[in-house]
């Protein structure tokens, strides 16, 4: 009846894990008791879950990123307090098989959970208007996507209290994936959660390319783009091109663990190398789908807190378009021990160094941005600058890393751990808090606490480098990565340096929740009426903070690269006084929330086998979509007279402000 | 307030990127359509790489049976044209022959389905299923892909024609029926794909 779930699926036996539970489930009940108390759950319903507004739907997906970035963090302190407390031969307090799902988990949660989403949700609310649109291509796709990325979220954190998650690295290579090496429900768990919630990128992918290419205000053309727009096209363009490639691969490893095929095993006729190529063809891209996004925070940041035009916008396009490219042509150097050879390996090497020609091409377009600029350091501009030199400092790591002969060294070591550590972190990461910083008066209409904000970033710059800085040093030293006992006496100095940086980042994580709490708090305090808050450049500026929900009353039109910043030059005003017309806007619906529901009791069952209720959510998903095929009062029109209340308030505020 | 408002003096028809929903739509199915031909191109290429890796099974050579591969295909090629006569009459305002053309689409992608499930239970039943070899695997992977797509698309058009004869030749529909129409007929040139690689390169 229940397939293979059972009593037992509830790790009762693990205490780490049962307190944990109790502390989640003590938190839920707190938030949805704080939330029925305050008479909140029809206002979420209607203004939040149901929504199509690309705004809310982006501040959601910021918001589930925020707060699975705890949980990947929790996985990393857990992490490197075993691997402190097992430095001298103990056995640590995480028993192999729980730790082997933590490292797991993490870079799972920390990839696809929290960057992934923090990207999305940037674009979001960024993209539609940096282009002047009102709104994406695909309202309620958008909304689909947004749902089934938490499906797949629900699903990893479901695998918490219920089974195990899969114990392979957050990669998957077969044959240890694979039935005979994994049997329990783990590596099911990974397979769909990340098919879920890749679709939903997908759609993501579909829709902002759309967006970008066919929604743009009049007069932007594709090279007046802001870097942001133009970052989030490379980006949609490298998600449609490689997500197909995910689907397809953990479809095959779906049908070898469901149906006993033979894509990756090590019987018949299967061949593992291929699953390594395939699952990398699209995890190189994906590197860079984190990272564009980033780039292009920091070159909006560089220009504003600079009061200057980009240095080099159209070299700067250009670099990002060879980096798309180029990105799908060096996966082989995450497996040059795979034994390729040494020609195919010689290839892939030099197209990695040149990778990096087009990403210092950049670099030095942010610091000429800078030269000679009036340059502000507020916080965004610190994460800016922070960035930089990490950054440059964890390419050079790389194109280390690049050359085939030093890999077969490093391969595998802390080291190679290090690196992308120091990439992530201080590039995307980085680039994610830079933006979340920068943006988020734009989202709510007040600015965050800029103290613990600068208490925040220097936390994460300095224990990003206690944290990772020994890492090189003991991947020099011959330390693997993934170990969860040892016994060599040399490692544990530079181990417990590396907890200290933990623990400096944790004050920076802490300094961020309170940055949240008090600005919520003093939001009347930190209210910013202008709509911008930093002297912008470019339109997402123009129009109020929060946005209306038509984001412009009147489309503006577009003369200058940096066009609010023309508009500002020449006096021109992007308030329309009169005259309003009425907004054709999609209607709210709850439609993506319900298929996704049964997406997830589909992809819950498949885990456990139970096949009945796998295709009673298979088809009740489907049935759901049909229903929405019939409804065909998608949309509606805002009054003319609504509008022109909306914009009376706002020009009412700017008098104020 | 002395705006003058008028229903038709929308502030989107002009300035939403001079795009109606209809076209945005089937554009943005085209864009998807092109990362389906992605996954299909994983697919072959996987295929590619397990096509010798018989494990002591059939080969290529062993189980394709051409004559009944080529109905199969005729079946799929004679679809597409059929539907090109619904879209015609679409174009022209017949309801009627719409669903005509569309019902008889219908029946020969059915038909394929049918065939194809056949064969599988043909080479399943001789022994020769997916978890015989690596061949086998790649092999039953991609047609049933394939044929997964079809059945979609079969689906889809059923719910089509409820559609249109409920409602008649709106222009949501007529939306969804281009849609539809870029989907069957990509599933054409898959299959074509299918059938050079797969089955013509599989007895030479």
């Amino acid at each position: 009846m229940f397939g293979k779930l059972s009593w037992d699926a509830i790790p009762t036996t693990e205490p780490i894990v049962m307190y944990t539970l109790a502390i989640v489930g003590l938190m839920g009940v707190a938030l949805v008791g704080s939330i029925t108390w305050k008479r909140k759950w029809g206002y979420l319903w209607r203004e939040w879950f149901t929504s199509v507004d690309h705004k809310k739907i982006g501040c959601m997906y910021i918001i589930v990123a925020l707060v699975m970035l705890l949980r990947g963090f929790s996985d990393a302190i857990m992490m490197r307090t075993q691997q402190a407390m097992a430095a001298s031969g103990g056995p640590g307090y995480l028993p192999p098989e729980h730790y082997d799902q933590i490292f797991t988990a993490h870079g799972v949660i920390m990839i696809f959970f929290m960057a992934m989403p923090f990207v999305v949700g940037l674009m979001n609310i960024v993209v539609p208007l940096q282009i002047g649109a009102r709104d994406v291509a695909y309202p309620f796709l958008n909304a689909l996507s947004f749902w089934l990325f938490v499906v797949g979220a629900a699903l990893v954190n479901i695998s918490l209290g219920v089974g195990e998650f899969a114990r392979t690295g957050w990669v998957a290579y077969p044959p240890l994936s694979e039935l005979g090496y994994s049997p329990g429900v783990g590596v099911d768990y990974y397979i769909w959660s990340l098919q879920i919630s890749g679709i939903g990128t997908l759609l993501t992918g579909v829709n902002f390319f759309v967006t970008i290419l066919k929604m743009r205000t009049e007069g932007m053309t594709l090279f007046k783009m802001p870097v942001f727009t133009w970052n989030a096209l490379c980006t949609s363009v490298l998600i449609l091109a490689a997500f197909p490639i995910l689907t397809a691969t953990l479809l095959m490893l779906t049908l070898d663990r469901y149906l006993g095929m033979h894509f990756f095993t090590n019987e018949a006729g299967g061949n593992p190398m291929m699953y390594v190529n395939l699952i990398w063809a699209w995890g190189h891209p994906e590197v860079y789908i984190l990272i564009l996004p980033a780039f292009g925070v920091f070159s909006e940041i560089a220009a504003t807190f600079s009061s200057k035009r980009l240095f080099g916008y159209v070299s700067l396009v250009w670099a990002t378009i060879a980096i798309t490219v180029l990105s799908f042509i060096v996966w082989l150097h995450h497996f040059f021990t795979m034994g390729a050879g040494g020609n195919v390996n010689a290839f892939f090497g030099i197209m990695t160094m040149i990778i990096a020609v087009p990403t210092g091409v950049k670099i030095f377009t942010w610091l000429f941005t800078m030269y000679r600029g009036r340059v502000r350091f507020e916080t965004p501009m610190l994460w800016t600058l922070g960035f930089i030199v990490t950054f440059s400092i964890g390419g050079m790591t790389g194109v280390l890393l690049a050359v085939p002969g030093a890999d077969f060294l490093l391969h595998n070591s802390l080291f190679l751990i290090a690196h992308f550590h120091n990439v992530i972190i201080g590039g995307a990461v980085f680039g994610y808090m830079a933006g979340l910083t920068y943006w988020f008066p734009k989202a709510f209409g007040f600015r965050l606490n800029d103290k613990l904000g600068r208490i925040a970033f220097w936390c994460w710059l300095v224990g990003f480098y206690f944290a990772f800085m020994p890492s090189y040093v003991l991947g020099f030293m011959g330390m693997t990565r993934r170990l969860n006992h040892f016994d060599n006496p040399e490692w544990r100095p530079w181990l417990l340096l590396e907890l200290v940086g933990v623990a400096i980042i944790l004050c920076g994580v802490a300094a961020q929740a309170l940055q949240l709490f008090v600005s919520i708090r003093n939001r009347h305090q930190y209210r910013d009426l202008t709509g911008d808050p930093w002297d912008g450049r470019t339109l997402e500026w123009a129009t109020a903070s929060p946005p209306p929900l038509y984001n412009f009353a009147e489309q503006p039109k577009v003369n200058d690269l940096d066009a609010y910043w023309g508009m500002k030059e020449r006096g021109v005003s992007t308030l329309s006084h009169t005259d309003y017309r009425s907004i054709h806007m999609p209607r709210n619906t709850a439609s993506g929330l319900v298929i996704s529901l049964f997406a997830l009791v589909c992809s819950f069952a498949l885990v456990w086998h139970i096949w009945w209720m796998a295709a009673f959510g298979l088809v009740a998903s489907v049935v759901a979509f049909v229903v929405r095929s019939y409804d065909e009062d998608t949309d509606y029109f805002v009054p003319a007279q609504e509008v022109a209340r909306i914009e009376t308030a706002r020009l009412k505020d700017l008098a104020e402000a | 307030m002395s705006n003058i408002v008028m229903e038709k003096d929308i502030a989107h028809t002009h300035e939403q990127g001079h795009e109606d929903a209809g076209s945005l739509s089937l554009f943005g199915f085209w864009i998807y359509l092109m990362t389906d031909c992605i996954l299909f191109a994983t697919l072959f290429a996987g295929y590619a790489v397990l096509r010798d890796s018989v494990a002591g099974g059939p080969s290529s050579m062993d189980i394709f049976e051409l004559p009944y591969v080529l109905a199969e295909t005729m079946l799929l090629l004679l679809s597409s044209i059929t539907y090109g006569y619904a879209m015609l009459a679409m174009n022209h305002g017949k309801q009627r022959d719409v669903l005509r053309w569309l019902g008889l689409t219908f029946v020969l992608g059915a038909g394929f389905i049918a065939m194809e499930i056949n064969e599988f239970h043909h080479l399943i039943a001789e022994g020769y299923g997916p978890d015989r070899s690596a061949f086998l695997t790649a092999f039953f992977t991609l047609v049933g892909t394939h044929g997964a797509h079809v059945l979609t698309g079969l689906i889809w058009m059923a719910v089509l024609m409820v559609q249109v004869k409920q409602r008649g030749l709106t222009s949501t529909n007529a939306t969804r029926l281009s849609c539809l129409s870029l989907f069957w007929h990509f599933l054409d040139v898959v299959w074509i794909c299918v059938f050079t690689v797969v089955y013509l390169l599989g007895v030479v």
